[in-house]
């Protein structure tokens, strides 16, 4: 089986994140690591190979600047097998739309069987994606899982909300997308981080996947911090805590 | 006048999907796109709403049938009334209805918005709520998902007109739903449509007891931090934060937790902050309206006296 994982670079969630005066994400002045939700499918399509049945492959697909190397190399490191990277000064600022292009023609191009994605990136917490992806390349969609099975070409996944289990399968190719609760990601290993050196990332740009420029299909018009919110009340509790409570909810006129 | 479209699901109106009525109706005439397999309580309630028309759909059994049925319709529609806007429930499943809908009919999206305007551009609060952005999109029709609680919604008496639309064509046979087991049906309102959020934390110990009890008597849903899903005290869908569900409440209510980016950045918008917690130097305290040191047995325990 080939899986392909889709990876994003992404500011390091413990860090304070700011705008640039361009009304995108200021990427310079954070570390950037690989989007915390994708380990989670790079741990799922790790141990649906960990058979190694002959011709299984795992391949991280990114689309980023140059340093996003730096996340793909940690995939690498964690047992990705190879990696293809795009990587083209025009697709700076793209949208979800221009993404999940581009996305879906590298997929294209690799006769994948399965496709596994993060729930969402924590920079700009889309979600979108996947769904995206799904819709170009008209295979079917199963976001949310908190399990996976193949068997033969069907692939079952469970997702659990509030509302509920649903399982649901799909015929193989699909695009898959996992919760955090699905598996917990290994630490790439010394012999892993040694090895991730020598695999190969391919380095593609838009017009080795056809595709041309485009054009943002959404416009920022303004972007304002916010204004440190002003420290509330705080009190402690000498036994009247919670009708304090109470009388906070009242007179906010909250219950 | 231009026209909105609104995607209302379910068996009985949510508040999320009356807001978008209000919403919509700011920037031109509101048609709600009604998927149900009981639509009269939807299109009843388009009626008590600034809607001028409502299309039902038929032919489609939406508890057997995958969002991509939905969203293959949805994007139909869209194609043959090009409306200016099409607004969507921000949950993951109307962000990705939205989501295939901008990819079929090449439109903008923009997802999360807190506010929308008559000129259509939408406002987000983003990175935790430390910025507010405002946008606009520009090619197609402005596919605009709203995160609820965010509009006051006003009753009013309209008398739309009824359209059914044939969705049978539109099925998708891609994914087969084989079981949904309902969670226990619980009185208690589900974390989108609360109003208040009380949430536990590792100071829980894992005893929701007093939590439960207390959210009870005030109408609120229960939440929790990472840890509490990790030990297994409570399940997964109940997590807000990063990794877990993004809620914005009027107020938000948070027991033993200590208040971690990961955590705030799935609350951070919510009106009112309140947190219980024993440690004075919790970085809750420093977003939090209203804070209690101490305790958070003691402090609900005497809560649930004083509203009892
Ligand atoms: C990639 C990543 C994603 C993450 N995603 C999430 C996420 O989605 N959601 C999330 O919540 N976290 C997430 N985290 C974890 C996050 O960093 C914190 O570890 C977590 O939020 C801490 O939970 P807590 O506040 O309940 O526990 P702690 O930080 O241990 O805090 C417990 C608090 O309870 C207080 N306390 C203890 N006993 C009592 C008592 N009896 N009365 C009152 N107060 C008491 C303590 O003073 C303390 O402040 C993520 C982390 C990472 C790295």
């Amino acid at each position: 089986m080939k899986i392909a994982v889709l990876i994003k670079q992404v500011p390091d969630s413990w860090a304070e994140k700011k705008m640039g005066s361009d009304g995108l994400l200021d990427r310079a002045g954070v570390d950037a690591v690989l989007n915390d939700n994708d380990e989670y499918a790079i741990e799922t399509a790790l141990q649906l190979v960990e058979a190694r049945a002959a011709g299984d492959t795992v391949t991280a697909i990114s689309m980023g600047p140059e340093r996003t190397t730096d996340a793909i190399r940690k995939a690498l490191s964690m047992g990705v097998d190879g990696a293809v990277h795009i990587c083209d000064d025009a697709l700076a600022g793209s949208d979800a739309l221009a993404t999940s292009k581009v996305l879906a023609a590298a997929i294209s191009q690799g006769e994948f069987d399965l496709v596994l994605c993060g729930m969402e990136a924590t920079d700009s917490r889309m979600g979108v994606i996947p769904a995206m992806v799904s819709e170009r390349l008209d295979w079917p969609q199963l976001t949310f899982a908190s399990e996976v099975v193949i068997q033969d070409s069907t692939i079952h996944i469970t997702r659990s909300t509030e509302s509920g289990v649903d399982r649901m399968n799909a015929q193989l190719p699909a695009v898959v997308s996992v919760v955090e609760k699905i598996f917990e990601p290994r630490y790439p290993s010394f012999k892993g981080i040694m090895a991730a050196k020598k695999k190969e990332i391919a380095m593609k740009s838009l017009s080795d996947l056809g595709l041309t420029p485009m054009d943002a299909w959404t416009k920022v018009l303004t972007s304002t911090p916010k204004p440190p919110k002003a420290a509330g009340v705080k009190i402690v509790d000498d036994g009247s805590g919670g009708e304090k409570l109470v009388a906070f909810l009242k007179e906010r006129k909250l219950i | 006048m231009s026209q909105i479209f609104i995607l209302l699901e379910g068996d009985e109106l949510s508040s999320a999907g009356a807001e978008l009525a209000i919403f919509g109706s700011r920037a031109g005439s509101v048609t709600a796109v009604i998927c149900s397999n009981n639509p009269e309580a939807l299109v009843a309630s388009a009626a008590t709403l600034p809607v001028e028309r409502v299309i039902v759909l038929t032919g489609i059994d939406f508890a057997k049938s995958s969002l991509r049925s939905v969203s293959s319709v949805l994007a139909e529609l869209v194609k043959r009334d090009s409306p200016a806007a099409l607004l969507v429930a921000s949950s993951a499943r109307g962000k990705e209805i939205a989501a295939r809908v901008a990819v079929r009919t090449e439109s903008g999206i923009v997802t999360d918005a807190i506010d929308v305007n008559a000129a259509l551009e939408a406002t987000q609060s983003i990175f935790g709520g430390s910025y507010t952005v405002s946008s606009r999109v520009t090619h197609g029709t402005s596919i605009v998902t709203m995160r609820s609680h965010c509009v006051e919604v006003t009753t009013t008496t309209s008398s739309p007109a009824v359209e059914y639309f044939d969705g049978a064509g539109y099925v998708d046979t891609q994914v087969t739903i084989t079981s949904s087991e309902p969670a226990q049906k619980s009185a208690r309102p589900s974390l989108a449509e609360a109003s208040i959020v009380v949430s536990g934390g590792r100071g829980t110990d894992g005893k929701f007891e007093l939590i439960e009890e207390f959210a009870d008597l005030i109408g609120a849903a229960v939440g929790a931090s990472r840890p509490v899903i990790d030990s297994g005290w409570y399940p997964h869908a109940y997590q807000v934060g990063q990794t877990g569900k993004t809620v914005s409440p009027q107020c938000y209510i948070a027991c033993g937790i200590s208040g971690a980016i990961q955590h705030k950045a799935g609350m951070q918008t919510a009106k009112t902050i309140i947190a219980i917690n024993k440690d004075p130097e919790a970085p809750f305290f420093e977003i939090a309206d209203f804070g209690i040191v101490g305790d958070l047995f003691t402090v609900l325990q005497s809560a649930i006296a004083a509203l009892k």
